[in-house]
């Protein structure tokens, strides 16, 4: 099959396009601009839309408008326009409607940096929005692997009626791989879905597409039949182990980082220590069950992340408390080496 | 004589608003207007947040709820997605005029082809009768118990003046319903409106001036004295702005 040298943003609009994508809305923000750029060139030649908006406000509210319609679209930004988007995407999940979202970490608090990061781990998976809001989040780690999920993720945001998100780093957006895209797909004419708005034509009843169940029996009975239905998405968690039926230590990180875990794990392996990795691509939900066979026989786990230590409190209840957990991080920009992660695994083998 | 009945695309259902209260008149002629037009099929309406919120009780169209604000972008995401339908807004003040201000700018200064019907009572009617971006000087509500002071918390806004600086807008006009020559008025301008979307001709706003006999703590005989003695003054009636945009 065909590769081609992409940066990892436009690789991601370029497969969104594949997808069947048809509008994009968005503001401005790096390190994600080469989304929106690749897509203002190359989205009307599909007959799609591209919008920049006055605002992640404006753009996620957009994307809302346009979802209810039953139109496929997305919108993408980093770290402080995925805080302004959350209020749109609890609407969003509150009104049952698909979208996809990519979001480019960079680091914060506040304006932070532009250099990447993992410390929205929390935001994308526990935190997107006020009100029980749980949407499902991949953790792609290379440019194939961003370009095979943006498909997935436009298909099981349909499949489940929720936004999904994809959670990179700034290092993923910008760097380049060589990226296939298969075959082009013949393009297939959707039907609209039968809850959208789509103006009746007198000939059905009138729909409306809102969030507001202001009587309690509705809104719990609302809530638990959304909870039901993303339990479906739990099945499709999926994940990569490597090395770890031996391994004394398993090392867990997704994105970047999980890059770099391996490196760290053929510097240890190389020098006779027993160290495996797991690697989460879906990171919500969390792969629980796979996370555990991964470590059943480990004595201990070690948790890499460029947060303060985001996801390790997801491994340390998946893996119910049952091994001890330790945590690396970098902050501030910094992306770990494999000589450092090395120097830890080292640190910990000292206790075994 | 033509019979007086209800509009097709009014729902028979008794709405929640208050005594008193003109948002039943706006509806009202909303449909009879979507009707004369034969659009009830091919329109979608956008209801944010506030008073207006339950539009989708009460009107046979296909409906979308928006957050508080956020009409504007919705609208343009729908309309962004389904060119070929009618796609109108019914926001308060509060929501076209405070916390969506931006999104309404934008969608007016991008020529976004969709219809918004701005309902100004100079008050905040859903959540208890706080200040309004249009409430006027000296007004008392709950949260300027001693009347708007300027100084303090600003002036009123006039929208159709500002939207009518903008070049995306086709049409720009404040019209009131305390009286029946006025709701044929409003009922006219919001056709001219719908129509100017039909031909593609850019954004139109159509302001209505309405009152708020609960929050203003007024007889709804005394609130439609009140609007046509302080609010028609400050908010003078008529177009700011027509003609397609180029």
């Amino acid at each position: 099959m065909k590769k081609t040298l992409m940066k990892g943003n436009e690789a991601i609009a370029e497969a969104a396009i594949r997808a069947g994508c048809k509008c994009y809305f968005g503001y401005p923000i790096t390190p994600q601009n080469e989304i929106g750029a690749y897509l203002s060139q190359h989205l009307h030649k599909k007959g799609g839309t591209f919008l920049q908006a006055e605002s992640e406000i404006g753009a996620i509210n957009m994307v809302y408008g346009c979802a209810a319609t039953g139109t496929r679209c997305m919108t993408s930004s980093s770290s402080p326009g995925i805080s302004l988007k959350t209020e749109g995407i609890s609407y969003m999940v509150g009104a049952d409607l698909p979208c996809v979202i990519v979001s480019v970490q960079r680091g914060g608090p506040g304006l932070g940096t532009i250099q990447p990061s993992q410390a929205d781990y929390m935001q994308a998976t526990k935190a997107l929005g006020h009100g029980d809001v749980h949407v499902p989040v991949f953790a792609p780690c290379s440019v194939q692997e961003m370009v095979d999920i943006t498909t997935e993720a436009f298909d099981l945001a349909d499949e489940f009626l929720t936004p999904v998100v994809i959670l990179l780093d700034g290092l993923l957006g910008q760097m380049m791989e060589p990226v296939s895209f298969g075959d082009d797909a013949v393009e297939q004419k959707r039907e609209y879905p039968d809850w959208a708005v789509t103006g009746h034509e007198n000939k059905r009843e009138y729909r409306n597409i809102t969030s507001l169940r202001l009587h309690p029996e509705e809104l719990e009975e609302t809530l638990i039949a959304r909870q039901a239905r993303m339990e479906g998405v739990k099945a499709r968690t999926r994940s990569q182990a490597v090395n770890c039926e031996d391994a004394d230590i398993v090392v867990v990180a997704y994105g970047t980082t999980a890059r770099v875990i391996q490196s760290a794990m053929e510097m240890a392996r190389a020098e006779g220590f027993k160290i495996g990795t797991f690697r989460p691509i879906t990171v919500a939900p969390f792969p629980d069950k796979q996370i555990k066979a991964a470590c059943k026989n480990a004595k201990q786990v070690l948790v890499v992340e460029m947060s303060l230590g985001q996801m390790v409190h997801d491994v340390k209840a998946a893996l119910e408390f049952s091994v001890p957990v330790e945590f690396y991080g970098r902050q501030g920009g910094f992306v770990p080496g494999p000589e450092e992660i090395f120097e830890k695994i080292k640190e910990m083998t000292v206790s075994l | 004589m033509p019979k007086f009945s209800r509009p097709k695309s009014l729902v028979d259902k008794q709405t929640h608003f208050c005594p008193g209260c003109l948002h039943g008149i706006i509806h009202r002629i909303i449909a009879e207007v979507i009707d004369e037009l034969d659009v009830e099929g091919t329109t979608i309406g956008v209801f944010p947040v506030g008073c207006g919120v339950f539009g989708y009780w009460y009107l046979g169209c296909d409906t979308v709820s928006a957050s508080h604000g956020r009409a504007c972008a919705v609208a343009t995401g729908v309309k962004r997605a389904r060119p070929d339908r009618l796609v109108f807004s019914y926001q308060g003040d509060g929501d076209m005029m405070a916390i969506g201000t931006g999104e309404a700018i934008h969608a007016a200064a991008r020529g976004e082809n969709f219809t918004s019907i701005f309902v100004n009572n100079a008050i905040y009617g859903m959540t208890g009768g706080q200040m309004a971006p249009t409430s006027m000087p000296g007004q008392k509500t709950q949260t300027t118990p001693f009347g708007r002071d300027t100084a303090a918390a600003g002036f009123p806004i006039k929208s159709v003046e500002m939207f009518a600086t903008l070049d995306g807008v086709a049409l720009a006009q404040r019209v009131s319903v305390h009286d029946a020559k006025h709701v044929r008025e409003a009922k006219a301008a919001i056709k001219k409106a719908f129509e100017i979307q039909l031909r593609g001709e850019g954004f139109s706003v159509i302001e209505v001036l309405s009152t708020c006999p609960t929050n203003w703590g007024m007889t709804p005989t005394n609130s439609i004295k009140w609007l046509e003695e302080n609010m028609i003054p400050y908010y003078p009636l008529g177009v700011t702005k027509e003609g397609a945009v180029k």
